[in-house]
């Protein structure tokens, strides 16, 4: 089972939204579209679903050209972010609709219910209404009548943005569970990494209507293609800056510089672009190739169990995240550390060369 | 949305539709359009005139005296009702029991038909047996609207308003009511005086509302007829003579089929002018 | 500026509440001294909301006393309190630009044009809003409009508390932070006391000096973002505080010791006198659970690579255990064991911390 877009562009008037993309998307894992808010996930999922046409290109699943085929046609789910259901109809009669539109026979119809709430975990909720649930147990509801059809597609349009933070740790720790053994293609649209991260699958990383990269999710975190994905897929932003690379060393400003790392030296001297996560500056050394930056605080966030300093070093506003309680005053100076084995070079048109 | 998937449903659905409208309004409306255009001396034989009919009408003092009582009237409603209309849907209350009791009276006025509506202002404001008519002759007023132009416009008047401001209260309340109670409790911190509430909050809030109410009044005031007709038929004389009277006199008392298509035509016109110029003026402001 | 202090306070929607659930707010007693940042944290439904309007004046609670500095304001309403308050989507004046948004309180309350205008440059300066200032104050994103009804409170020097009612919400995702660390900046610089309501608590954590965590209409602790991260007094505040929540385990005390899985384990809180019949658990967190050659026995069941670490699901008899990672430490193949750390493994009695 797998979804492809050939060529797919989508324009509304003079505005491109979706620039020409290819992707293929197969079952068995999350496909996530990870990226800002108007980059083009819900445009792109609205896309792959049929309820919007593409402006040029083809939808293809399974090997069919399923382009000018309705979405009601189309075996398809999706799960919203504001927890859409049927108000007027109990827990039980949202996830028996699809079924019922089906025509499946009674007894079956219970069964799968059944089935579905369990797995779930909203049996006990059958007979209510929608709107004495809670959001999380609205939203599971959803989900449930998602997966009851059983649909070839599955889109998931940001499902946990509307939920408290705990709940979406718990719902995303069970997602994953709920579709293992399906023959679904699942789509998962968020703006947030972490959930791309701890959802696995594969990652596309979208900005401005265009794919910047896509493959294992781990993968395109570890190695992004270049820096607007590493950018992206980056929450504290990452840090960048321009470097020098010369006779071995790499030279970040006057007072800072290291040693190029294997990989490094086999490229030419010149500019490029380095990019530090945030997590790979802390105002611990930590042995493995710490160069030492010298930063004025401009603002601690302290969380219990990490600390976030927002630095200044020359003209460059930067962020170390670093595991425990750091307490620093803002105004002072303070020492870090890069641990420069884990930085990333990039071209000076972004690309990723190190 | 363009490019939908193939849908032909759709069309069955509307055709019926389609093809009332069509025999109810396309064609008639061609029907006038023929005749606007047109000299018939009877037994069916008509002569093509181009636009005589309509310069005739332009230049006609009857016209401009219907037209600008007509104006006169519309204007009046509109700068009644519709600041009527906002303040009592300000002062209904927004919950508890009292809301529904409050709706359904200010829907009423709204449900009567027309030509009732006429006939109880007929005789409520009857000088002699009319509640409304000896109650204010008693108290000192010279009032019969059957004679006395004043008289006759003031009742005119008031029974629109009576009979229509409701409809403005009803969207404005429906405006009043889509604002988060969060923008009233923000005014609370900021100090805001109730005048500074209505003048930055509430009247920038049902704008949209606001300018439907206008469009609707506006519309309806310029082509009202069944009303005034029953009331006073267009006196005393011709003070209160509106448009539509004027040209149904013309049309089917007199006959005169040419000017009184050509006359449609260009009060239709006018509406449409009139209404786009209120609209443009009142949406300006939304596209920042 | 003033302290606040409530007491005694309980709150019902309902006209006739009969049982416990029927209360909003069940009984508590809370005191905020002067220009300090809190928060009040807690899931949905647990009374946050409440309690911040009952402190604004919106509400009136049904028990109890609202005190600024020891006078005793419950009857008083809201404009009268001297707060200001920053909802959850941003309310700014349509038809104003920035600038008469931000004087509005102030031109209100009367005071002097050239007064306003200073006020109101310096508010602006701080929010980074100097270019925005004759703009119409709705043609703004959303965070610019949170700062202008952040702004509307900051002009005004007669506020006693600005409270913010999980204001970020509408906020962009990777808005979110800027927004928070000017929030946290901006009450570092003024100094104001700032009341902060929000489920989720990596905000909580980091606006805030002191957390009052919530909990279906109850106080279950009041303490820094460490003192909560470190010594949980509550299960629930263990479980809800720190991403991934603590573990909590079901123990046994026996012998003076504490058993998990058969095998003895140290704690920080070893329980002195007898236990029986309560439900003992032990909570510690991913962070302090330690891969070792020997220890507790488990079955690796998942690993997620969160970039920054990775998280363990391990199973051990019926118990999920998670632990973390840190880049680069591996994972034995098979027969992995686990140790918990004893300076952070504590045992809970009823889901209350030993003490």
């Amino acid at each position: 089972m797998t979804l492809e877009l050939r060529n797919v562009v989508k324009s509304v008037g003079a505005q491109t939204h979706i620039h020409e993309t290819n992707l293929r998307l197969a079952k068995g894992g999350f496909n996530i579209l990870l990226g800002t808010t108007l980059a083009g996930k819900t445009t792109l999922m609205q896309l792959m679903a049929g309820l919007e046409q593409p402006s040029g290109g083809e939808v293809w699943f399974d090997g069919k050209n399923v382009t000018a085929v309705a979405v009601q046609k189309r075996n398809v789910s999706m799960v919203y972010q504001q927890f859409i259901n049927y108000p007027n109809l109990s827990v039980f009669e949202n996830i028996a609709s699809p079924l019922r539109v089906a025509g499946m026979g009674r007894a079956e119809i219970k069964e799968r219910v059944h089935r579905i709430a369990e797995l779930v975990r909203i049996a006990p909720m059958l007979a209510r209404r929608p709107g004495e649930l809670s959001g999380g147990q609205q939203q599971r509801t959803a989900l449930a009548r998602a997966l009851v059809k059983d649909a070839d597609l599955v889109l998931l349009d940001e499902p946990l943005a509307n939920l408290d933070f705990k709940l979406r740790e718990e719902l995303r720790d069970e997602l994953p569970k709920l579709f293992v053994n399906r023959h679904s293609v699942v789509v998962f649209a968020t703006t947030d990494p972490m959930d791309a991260l701890l959802l696995g699958g594969h990652t596309a990383t979208l900005r401005e209507g265009r794919i910047t990269q896509f493959g294992p999710t781990a993968q395109v975190y570890h190695r992004p293609a270049d820096l607007v994905t590493a950018q992206v897929f980056s929450n504290p932003p990452i840090n960048t800056a321009s470097v020098s690379k010369r006779a071995g060393h790499v030279v970040l400003s006057d007072t800072v510089q290291w040693l190029a790392t294997p990989e490094l030296r086999e490229l030419p001297d010149g500019t490029y672009l380095v990019g530090i996560r945030p997590h790979h500056i802390s105002p611990v050394a930590n042995g493995t190739g710490s160069t030492r930056l010298d930063g004025k605080v401009q603002i601690t966030e302290l969380s219990g169990s990490e600390s976030t300093i927002h630095f200044q070093h020359g003209p460059l506003h930067w962020v170390s995240q670093s595991h425990g309680i750091h307490a620093v005053e803002v105004g002072t100076t303070i020492q870090l550390f890069i641990d420069v084995d884990r930085c990333m070079y990039f071209s000076a048109e972004g690309k990723l060369v190190a | 949305m363009d490019g939908k998937t193939q849908n032909q449903m759709g069309w069955l659905f509307v055709l019926p539709v389609v093809t009332l409208v069509a025999f109810n309004a396309v064609i008639p409306l061609m029907a006038v359009v023929n005749y606007s255009v047109q000299e018939t001396f009877g037994n069916n034989m008509f002569f093509f005139e181009g636009v005589k009919w309509f310069e005739q009408v332009l230049h006609s003092d009857r016209f401009h005296a219907s037209l600008g009582r007509q104006l006169f009237f519309s204007g009046i409603i509109l700068a009644i009702e519709v600041p009527l209309g906002v303040a009592i849907a300000l002062a209904m209350p927004r919950r508890g029991p009292w809301v529904s009791v409050c709706l359904v009276l200010m829907a009423l006025p709204l449900l009567i038909p027309w030509n009732v509506v006429g006939a109880m202002w007929n005789i409520f404001a009857l000088p002699d047996i009319g509640m409304l008519g000896r109650l204010l002759n008693d108290l000192g007023f010279n009032y019969n609207y059957t004679q006395q132009p004043i008289s006759a416009w003031a009742t005119l008047i008031a029974m629109d308003v009576w009979h229509w401001t409701s409809l403005v209260v009803l969207l404005a309340y429906a405006g009043l009511s889509a604002i988060p109670d969060a923008y009233y409790q923000a005014a609370k911190i900021d100090g805001a005086s109730p005048w500074a509430v209505f003048r930055y909050i509430q009247l920038p809030k049902m704008r949209r509302v606001l300018t439907i109410a206008v469009l609707l009044r506006f519309m309806d005031s310029f082509n009202i007829h069944t009303e005034p007709f029953v009331l006073t038929g267009g006196g005393p004389g011709n003070a209160t003579t509106l448009l539509s009277i004027d040209l149904v006199k013309i049309a089917l008392g007199q006959f005169d089929l040419g000017p009184a298509a050509a006359m449609s035509i260009i009060y239709f016109l006018i509406i449409l002018l009139l209404s786009w110029v209120f609209y443009a003026v009142m949406t300006r402001g939304e596209e920042q | 500026m003033a302290k606040i202090s409530l007491e005694n306070v309980k709150h019902s929607y309902l006209k006739r509440p009969r049982t416990p659930e029927d209360w909003a707010l069940k009984k508590l007693d809370l005191e905020w001294s002067d220009g300090g940042a809190y928060a009040l944290l807690g899931p949905s439904g647990c009374g946050k909301t409440t309690l911040l309007n009952i402190i604004s004046g919106l509400v009136r609670p049904t028990e109890g006393k609202v005190l600024f500095d020891d006078v005793d304001l419950t009857e008083r309403p809201t404009d009268r309190r001297h707060i200001a308050q920053v909802f959850q989507f941003p309310v700014v004046y349509d038809t104003m630009t920035v600038r008469e948004n931000l004087a509005f309180p102030l031109r209100n309350r009367g005071l002097k044009a050239s007064e306003i205008e200073q006020k109101v440059e310096a508010i602006a300066h701080m929010l980074d809003l100097d270019e925005m200032l004759p703009r119409r104050a709705s043609g703004l994103t959303a965070d610019g409009k949170q700062k202008i009804s952040l702004g509307r409170g900051l002009v005004r020097s007669d506020v006693n508390v600005i409270m913010f009612d999980e204001p970020l919400t509408v906020i962009d995702p990777h808005l979110k932070w800027q927004l928070r660390s000017k929030l946290k900046e901006l009450h570092q610089r003024t100094r104001r006391t700032m009341i902060y309501v929000t489920h989720d608590q990596t905000e909580a954590l980091t606006f805030a000096e002191k957390v009052v965590v919530m909990h279906e209409g109850r106080v279950v602790q009041v303490g820094s973002p460490v003192e909560l991260f470190e010594r949980p007094r509550h299960t629930f505040v263990g479980h809800f505080i720190g991403s991934p929540g603590m573990n909590i385990l079901p123990c046994e005390v026996s012998g003076g010791g504490v058993h998990f899985a058969g095998r003895r384990v140290e704690v920080e809180n070893p329980p002195r006198g007898s236990l029986a019949g309560r439900h003992t658990e032990l909570g510690v967190r991913p962070e302090f659970v330690l891969l070792a050659e020997q220890g507790i026995p488990v079955n690796i069941v998942k690993v997620s690579d969160a970039g920054r670490y990775r998280i363990v699901e391990a199973r051990c008899e019926e118990s999920r255990i998670k632990l973390l990672l840190e880049e680069g430490v591996s994972l034995p193949a098979s027969n992995a064991a686990v140790r918990f750390d004893p300076a952070h493994t504590r045992l809970y009695a009823d889901g209350q911390l030993l003490e």
